[in-house]
């Protein structure tokens, strides 16, 4: 090997080997244990639990529920966020930077917030709007009832068509509309240039996001545990959850976690066959006009429209959370006599978790976002650049903790890291990781967006200008990258913000979160102290947003005027 | 607030711990004081297990509660999942289940300590072998919103809950959660089978987690009784203004009593036994009548005008030993009836 090569290529190789390894740790540890405690039997290898688990009817129900709550969210979102990002991405419907600020506002409010919001709206008997609903119709029954497998789908949904929505607006507004007009041009109309240029354009964007929904809604704990366990039902995640109340049976959980895992993998293949053969990088090095299409005289009704979709995970949901801060009773009207302070009080100066609590999750906020986006940066350039031999590996494994439910995969770093020689439980550092590990998929994907759309042959021609592969990274992709990286930041951040599913088990009492301390007050029905935490956690979310707003010059979501 | 600092004052001038010699006492504080704060697991309802750790600290300045408040099941989740991990957090366990303290006086986790003040206790409320007392009780009622039920329409009896024009109106906490409901769970089953709770299911009962919470849910509204429950909370919320009423079955009351141990490995035992002795003096067991409507084992405490007396009550009693074996099988017949 000539030396130039050597300089040219190897001095960047152990970076990229060493990130390749940490990510493979990171992963392998947890899912590994995971594996072998599923078959680990006293007397060698079984599938025992694996027949216990699938033979139990209340099991198998759990997950078919699951199975349907995932499809219809998947299904929903993109209902709900496909149209959106439209609207907002390539009409002139007025507002468009408020629309966008709405559905940021929904993709960084925590789920299990909006769900508990939801209980006080939408309760068959209390809920404000079902109330509201028999005042006005003189009605028996509900309008809605949130505790319900419908309830779940509806709070789920609105709190994850944000991932759809995010995936087409970068694409749409990334999509030159060049080839559009070149369609139209050669007398297609626009029902045709819809289908045949720009659906297939958007195509890789709609199924990732629809994919994205299905895994989120697959992995969620908070909502279902809110809104399915009332009305008696159990997800996979509510389940395994149970699995670890005293005296615990961590194998039939792991057992019990294993098809998703399997299921997940399967479904990113699927993702990557549909997808892999094609390049997409729609932008150039050259910039493309993108034609905005008039909506006329439905441009005002269209905004209307918009805004009343948004109120279900916005405005209600906020509303009622902002009552009940400030109420002796949740369900009772807000008159002089139910109005008080007492909740912040009680929550800032009498509750003793508080404060702990808020330091404590913005000590792990801070750390995992700063680690969390360096890694996944580096990680996506090496997979999308194809550095290393199984870079397909490393992106699975940068894809794959998204299957896992926090829950799970918490079982999995609690047994890796009870025991010598790391000895990391009832310590920040566990959290740390399994945040981390967490967030990976979701930065990952945005990382992986960002150096796809910067086309490799800015920087190859770096490199045939003699750059090395570090100075072409330093040179030409990490400016490109810059607004991306950001963004994978902020989304790490509000993730571990409201991280609850893998916090409930890692906890111990000198490293409570906020989100855990919220779930303990609702198991409780303390109303007023959920409520004036939430908003804590909301002011906390929406700092953060604006700040990294304020540096980027524009919204977070990466939608390009 | 005030009314707190005045309650203060008094138990601070009454001197706190009437049974320890002086100056032994003061070696104790200091020592305590040394250690700093005392860890307490509890399963009294939050704003309860904060006043009485406010009140400790203003009697001990120094000696900080760390109040760790969930349900009974989940502390003892805790406390086996960080003995698994080798981690020595917790000072003081307190959990509904009386079950629990024979699961863990078995597996050596609790020490041998004797509060001062204990001996006129009744009989139920001590362990014989002297690692746990009751530091306070409670029965289970039905309760029912009055704006939404007539008096003369509501349940008198635990069967009336079977009637299925309660179907869709009834809410439930979990024995998976809470100790106040695996305990009486169990009275129910050896009054009436789990047929019973069979029954009870088919009237599509809401399921809550915490003893507590049906209060909250039947003071909303969002349904209109609640079929279990600890009397204390409804009290509490009764006299907040909320509009509940408390049925005391006629066929008899589940009595919980909740006993308080000092774990063997405590990290704070000079703090932990203080905080022990404290929650044992006939003041704070007088607060907890008071102002939490608690009933306690202390001879001498004289409860509420509007709250029943424990002796003009039939109470269902259940048996720790009984509690701890069938642990498994309450939450799982339960979960298998109510579905989640």
């Amino acid at each position: 090997m000539s030396l130039a090569r050597l300089q040219g290529l190897d001095r960047s190789l152990p970076v990229w080997v060493a990130s390749a390894l940490a990510l493979v740790l990171l992963m392998a540890l947890p899912i590994g244990w995971i594996a072998s405690l599923s078959v680990g039997g006293e007397a060698g290898p079984t599938f025992a639990h694996y027949r216990r688990v699938f033979a139990d009817p209340a099991l198998q129900k759990a997950l078919w529920n699951t199975i349907v709550l995932a499809f219809w969210v998947g299904l929903a979102s993109i209902a709900l966020g496909a149209p959106l990002a439209w609207l907002t991405a390539r009409t002139d419907v007025p507002g468009r930077g408020l629309i966008r600020g709405l559905v940021m506002a929904s993709f960084v409010t925590p789920p299990f917030l909006g769900a508990f919001a939801w209980v006080m709206l939408a309760g068959p008997n209390a809920g404000v709007v079902n109330k509201l609903w028999r005042g006005l119709t003189g009605a028996d029954e509900p309008l809605f009832n949130i505790f319900s497998m419908a309830g779940l789908v509806f709070v789920v949904t609105i709190y994850t068509f944000p991932y759809v929505y995010i995936m087409i607006a970068n694409t749409l507004a990334l999509i030159a509309s060049d080839l559009e007009e070149a369609a139209a041009i050669l007398g297609a109309g626009r029902l045709t240039v819809a289908r045949t240029v720009t659906l297939p354009m958007a195509a890789p964007a709609l199924l990732s996001g629809f994919i994205l929904s299905v895994l989120q809604a697959l992995a969620l704990f908070g909502s279902p545990a809110i809104l399915s366990l009332p009305a008696g039902f159990h997800t996979i995640t509510t389940q395994i959850w149970t699995f670890f109340q005293f005296p615990p049976k961590t194998e039939m959980a792991a057992a019990f976690s294993m098809p998703l895992l399997l299921a997940t993998a399967l479904l990113l293949l699927v993702q990557k066959r549909l997808l892999g053969r094609r390049g997409y990088a729609a932008v150039g090095g050259k910039g493309g006009q993108r034609r905005t299409i008039p909506l006329g005289i439905w441009r005002w009704p269209a905004l209307v429209a918009v805004l009343a979709v948004m109120a279900c995970p916005i405005f209600l949901p906020y509303a009622v959370l902002a009552k009940a801060a400030v109420s002796r009773a949740w369900a009772q009207p807000l008159t002089w006599d139910n109005l008080t302070l007492a909740n912040f009080s009680f929550t800032f100066f009498e509750y003793s978790a508080t404060q702990a609590a808020i330091v404590n999750t913005l000590e792990l906020g801070v750390m995992t976002a700063c680690v969390g986006a360096g890694l996944v940066a580096l990680l996506a350039y090496v997979t999308s650049r194809r550095l290393v031999v199984g870079h397909q590996l490393v992106a699975f494994l940068a894809l794959a903790p998204i299957v896992i439910p926090g829950v799970v995969l918490a079982v999995g770093l609690f047994i890796a890291y009870t025991r010598p020689p790391l000895l990391l439980y009832g310590t920040l550092w566990i959290l740390f990781i399994a945040y981390l590990t967490k967030e990976m998929p979701v930065g990952y994907a945005q990382s992986d967006a960002t150096f796809r759309a910067i086309p490799a042959d800015l920087e190859d021609a770096g490199r045939i200008l003699g750059g090395g592969r570090l100075r072409v990274l330093r040179d030409i992709t990490a400016p490109l990258a810059r607004s991306g990286v950001i963004a994978a930041w902020c989304f790490i951040f509000i993730g571990v913000i409201r991280e609850l599913s893998a916090s409930i088990i890692l906890f111990t009492p000198s490293t409570k979160v906020m989100s855990v301390v919220i779930f303990d007050l609702k198991e409780e029905g303390q109303f007023g102290a959920i409520a004036v935490l939430g908003i804590v956690m909301l002011v906390m979310t929406f700092a953060t947003v604006a700040l990294v707003q304020r540096v980027l010059g524009r919204d977070f979501l990466g939608a390009r005027e | 607030m005030k009314i707190l600092m005045t309650l203060v004052g008094l138990l601070v001038s009454i001197g706190v711990s009437t049974a320890v010699p002086a100056r032994a006492q003061d070696a104790r504080v200091e020592a305590a004081k040394k250690e700093g704060k005392v860890v307490w697991y509890t399963s009294l309802a939050l704003p309860t297990a904060e006043k009485i750790a406010k009140l400790f600290e203003a009697a001990y300045p120094g000696v900080k509660v760390e109040v760790h408040r969930t349900g009974s099941q989940r502390i003892l989740q805790r406390v086996m999942q960080e003995m698994q991990a080798n981690l020595k957090l917790v000072d003081v366990i307190h959990t509904s289940d009386a079950g629990h303290f024979v699961l863990l006086k078995e597996k050596k986790l609790l020490m041998k300590y004797t509060p001062a003040g204990v001996d006129g206790f009744p009989a139920g409320f001590k362990d014989k072998d002297g690692y746990y007392f009751t530091l306070r009780a409670t029965v289970n009622v039905i309760a029912y919103n009055t704006k939404l039920v007539p008096a003369a329409e509501a349940p008198k009896g635990w069967k009336d809950l079977l009637d299925p024009k309660w179907r869709g109106k009834l809410v439930t906490a979990h024995p998976g959660y809470s100790g106040v409901i695996s305990t009486h769970v169990l009275a129910l089953v050896q009054l009436y089978g789990w047929d019973y709770f069979k029954q009870l299911a088919q009237n599509k009962v809401m399921l809550v987690q915490s003893a507590v919470d049906p209060a909250g849910v039947v003071a909303s509204g969002e349904r209109q009784v609640a079929v279990d429950g600890g009397d204390y909370y409804y009290y509490q919320m009764k006299k907040k203004g909320n509009p509940i009423e408390v049925v005391y079955p006629k066929e008899g009351v589940p009595l919980v009593v909740s006993p308080t141990a000092i774990a063997s490995f405590a990290p704070h035992p000079n703090a932990a036994k203080l905080f022990t002795d404290f929650t044992f003096t006939r003041e704070l067991q007088q607060v907890m009548a008071d102002s939490e409507g608690l009933y306690t084992g202390h001879p001498e405490v004289k409860y509420p005008a509007g709250k029943p007396k424990l002796s003009d009550l039939k109470l269902l009693t259940v048996d720790p030993e009984e509690l701890e074996k069938r642990n498994e099988e309450i939450k799982s017949k339960f979960v298998e009836f109510f579905g989640a």
